[in-house]
């Protein structure tokens, strides 16, 4: 008994090879999920009542429902309504997406609130158009401010992209799965995965900190 | 050059502006003096439309201002303003918050701008400070880096809501005296302040507001001498 990784050796450039599809979901996923929060974000401090509504209701669904709820629906309903199969790889980046979407334009609707009113009236009083003040003046300070925040966000989206094992990818949970199976020993991948994933969500953060360091040099 | 005319402001059931009249004339300095409460920065901020007049006219060189379809924009550009608390983007240098604007709104290039930024830099005492950021600066620094801001766009009129109200004492002298430069060089001065000195002394006009409408309008000499009104004694006493 005990633990034995000599017999996952041979294996283990496989399980690494889950770190690109894991890598490439996250990546694509934290992409849209940003665009699409800052446009939500926008929509919700909008004046416009339809687009405020839009925006809440968009929020309240995908965040009062469960995760892999949304990616099953995704992956088996778009195929059923539409006739169009689609990968699961695909599926899984666009629940992540639309999922972080909600939580990230909740976040970017707080920094954007915390930046002092006087910014936008300064921009005002020059000439400048609402829209520039936002993307030129107000977001650049909203950003700063919620970049810890986001980065939770990211840290969560790679961690919690480990349930994309449901409908099949073979992301680095996926494969640690298989290779258990394969030597009826499940411990050791599931160790070496846990790993990958540790050393993963510790380099996002020493980005992290370094791109804030330089963020902060205006401070 | 502008035209006041019968401005009403009221936020809910609360009346701060009970109807104002007055004009300015292209190159007037004119301080607005008045007790706290008076509606001396509602008034000013109808003037550029940060606050919209409830009823009533602001007319700025032949246009209503108030007309639904006026370009704000435009009256913007030509309408300065200068915040009690500076308001300088945090995040941009002192040389990019005075172009800004200038690129952005009227479209002149980089190195144009820049140029003009340095030169409004200096004209303030600061074109040592165009790289740093504003966070690095001190309260009559920064102010005098919202002034340059403002004459960036070449502005006909300039608002100052209470410039000096914000600083600490030993910092006001700096920007008035900035201020005190501007005066009289053509450009429209409006100026809410709580400096008797400087308005007696920069000033060609004093309106006094109290309860939201101009109860005495003279030449500073007049006002500060031999005020007309009780209520204006009354605050004069309070303040001198």
């Amino acid at each position: 008994m005990g633990l034995d990784f000599q017999q996952f050796i041979p294996s283990l450039p496989y399980l690494l090879k889950g770190i690109t599809v894991t890598l490439q979901i996250v990546v694509v996923a934290g992409i849209i999920g940003f665009v699409l929060g800052i446009v939500l974000s926008i929509f919700k401090l909008s004046k416009i009542p339809v687009l405020s509504w839009i925006a809440a209701i968009y929020t309240s669904v995908f965040r009062g429902t469960p995760l892999v709820l949304q990616l099953m629906i995704i992956y088996f309903g778009v195929p059923q309504l539409t006739g169009i199969q689609i990968e699961p790889a695909v599926a899984a980046i666009l629940s992540f997406g639309l999922n972080s979407a909600a939580y990230i334009s909740e976040i970017i609707r707080a920094g954007i609130l915390a930046v002092d009113r006087g910014q936008k009236e300064a921009a005002m009083a020059l000439g400048v158009s609402p829209r520039q003040a936002m993307f030129d003046l107000i977001l650049p300070q909203a950003l700063k401010n919620i970049f810890p925040a986001l980065i939770n966000e990211a840290v969560s989206l790679t961690k919690e992209s480990a349930v994309v094992t449901v409908i099949g990818v073979t992301d680095i949970m996926r494969r640690a799965y298989i290779m258990g199976g394969e030597k009826y020993a499940y411990l050791e991948p599931m160790i070496l995965a846990g790993l990958i994933y540790y050393v993963l969500v510790m380099i996002l953060t020493t980005l992290a900190k370094a791109v804030e360091r330089r963020m902060r040099r205006s401070d | 050059m502008i035209n006041v005319e019968n401005l009403h402001k009221s936020y809910g059931s609360l009346q701060v502006l009970k109807g104002i009249n007055t004009q300015v004339e292209k190159g007037e300095v004119v301080t607005i003096i008045g007790p706290s409460g008076s509606g001396k920065s509602t008034f000013l901020r109808c003037i550029n439309l940060l606050e919209v007049p409830t009823k009533g006219k602001v007319i700025i060189d032949g246009t209503d201002i108030t007309e639904k379809n006026t370009n704000i924009k435009k009256i913007r550009e030509n309408v300065g303003m200068v915040f009690q608390h500076f308001h300088l983007f945090p995040h941009k240098t002192v040389l990019q918050n005075v172009t800004y604007a200038p690129i952005k709104v009227k479209g002149l290039s980089k190195s144009e701008a820049e140029k003009m930024g340095k030169e409004l830099l200096a004209r303030v005492g600061l074109a040592d400070k165009a790289n740093v950021y504003p966070s690095r600066l001190s309260g009559g620094q920064k102010q005098r880096v919202a002034i340059a801001r403002a004459l960036a766009m070449n502005p006909e009129v300039i608002l100052f809501d209470e410039p000096t109200s914000a600083l600490d004492p030993e910092m006001v002298k700096e920007v008035l005296e900035v201020m005190k430069s501007l005066a009289h060089t053509g450009i429209t001065m409006l100026i809410v302040t709580h400096e008797m000195g400087f308005a007696r002394e920069a000033a060609n006009r004093v309106l006094f507001l109290d309860g939201g409408v101009v109860v005495e309008d003279a030449p500073p000499a007049e006002f500060f001498t031999n005020p007309k009104t009780d209520r204006a004694k009354e605050f004069l006493e309070k303040m001198l």
